[in-house]
């Protein structure tokens, strides 16, 4: 089971005490009727949904039932960190890995990099 | 039309239940007295001073006075059960600092879940580290038992009181005796 760290219980707990709430820092507009319309389409429809790193909302429900934010990675589903609501994004500078996230994910070329490679077969007449 | 009027009678859920099996045994507590208590930090000394107890700011932590007992259950929530005569809301009633105190005696029931298999019984359907060093004496938690939701409250190293919603106390205490079982086998 996945282990998500609540910045408010300050450990790790099992994933069934969580439920996701969509994507963090959408900020709302302080006068939301001055908007225009293609602004508020912005702020209330359209989402990143990354291959990658998504800063997200989540709820500890079934534990102390606050909100907080999370920078997880939606290939390999790692929460990188976990922080509180209200606090600013935090650096993930030395947190994410350059590496392809999962084997699936290398370019063709790095495929099978670890297989030992055969000797070539001799052909007809060779020693 | 019914010609005679009945009084209202308050059956406790799951009263009387009752199970045994080898090194574990289940039993529904009597009704106690419970708030969920609502505060700020800057409301918590004077909630404790009235409350005869300090509640707890650390998280996973309870603390016990007499009958009573304060869970935290959030930054700014905590559970209060009083198994004796005095209703914790009426010691909150007289408090002035910012604070919300809702009685909820009724709304929840608990079981205790105590013997040498205790721990394996809650731990068949809570996915949290149960052990001592991780979920010590006096540690509780808001946490799931199998679809339900609890408040797990450990009393002593083989010994834990499982709090929940009324209206989920047959699925819990059925739940708990097929893992009690499971436990002794
Ligand atoms: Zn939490």
């Amino acid at each position: 089971m996945l282990l998500i760290r609540c910045p408010y219980c300050e450990e790790e707990r099992p994933e069934l005490e969580f439920r996701n709430a969509g994507e963090a820092h959408v900020a709302r507009s302080t006068d939301m009727a001055a908007i225009s319309d293609d602004d508020f389409e912005k702020f209330f429809f359209i989402r990143s949904n990354p291959k990658g790193i998504i800063f997200e909302r989540w709820r500890h429900i079934h534990g102390c039932a606050r909100f907080f934010n999370a920078a997880r990675d939606t290939v390999t589903d790692k929460f990188l960190v976990t922080y509180k609501a209200g606090e600013p994004k935090p650096d993930l500078e030395g947190l994410v890995s350059n590496e392809p996230a999962a084997y699936a994910n290398r370019p063709p070329d790095q495929l099978n990099v670890k297989k030992p490679r055969r000797a070539p077969a001799k052909k007809k007449g060779e020693a | 039309m019914a010609d005679s009027v009945q009084a209202a009678v308050r059956n406790p859920a799951q009263a009387g239940r009752e199970f045994q099996a080898t090194g574990v045994k289940l039993a529904t507590l009597p009704p106690a007295h419970r708030i969920s208590l609502r505060a700020p930090a800057a409301s918590v000394a004077a909630l404790s001073k009235a409350l005869g107890l300090t509640l707890p700011e650390k998280p996973k932590t309870s603390a016990s006075k007499g009958s009573r007992t304060a869970l935290w259950l959030g930054p700014d929530e905590w559970l209060v059960i009083d198994d004796g005569a005095n209703d914790p809301l009426q010691d909150c009633a007289g408090v002035e600092a910012l604070h919300s105190a809702v009685g909820i005696s009724h709304r929840n029931m608990a079981i205790s879940v105590t013997g040498q298999g205790a721990e394996s019984t809650v731990s068949a359907g809570c996915p949290q580290d149960l052990s001592l060093a991780a979920f010590p004496v006096g540690a509780c938690s808001r946490t799931i038992l199998g679809k339900s939701e609890i408040v797990l409250l450990r009393t002593a190293d083989e010994a834990f009181r499982v709090e929940c919603w009324r209206s989920f106390s047959d699925y819990v205490f059925t739940f708990l005796t097929e893992a009690a079982r499971d436990a002794s086998a």
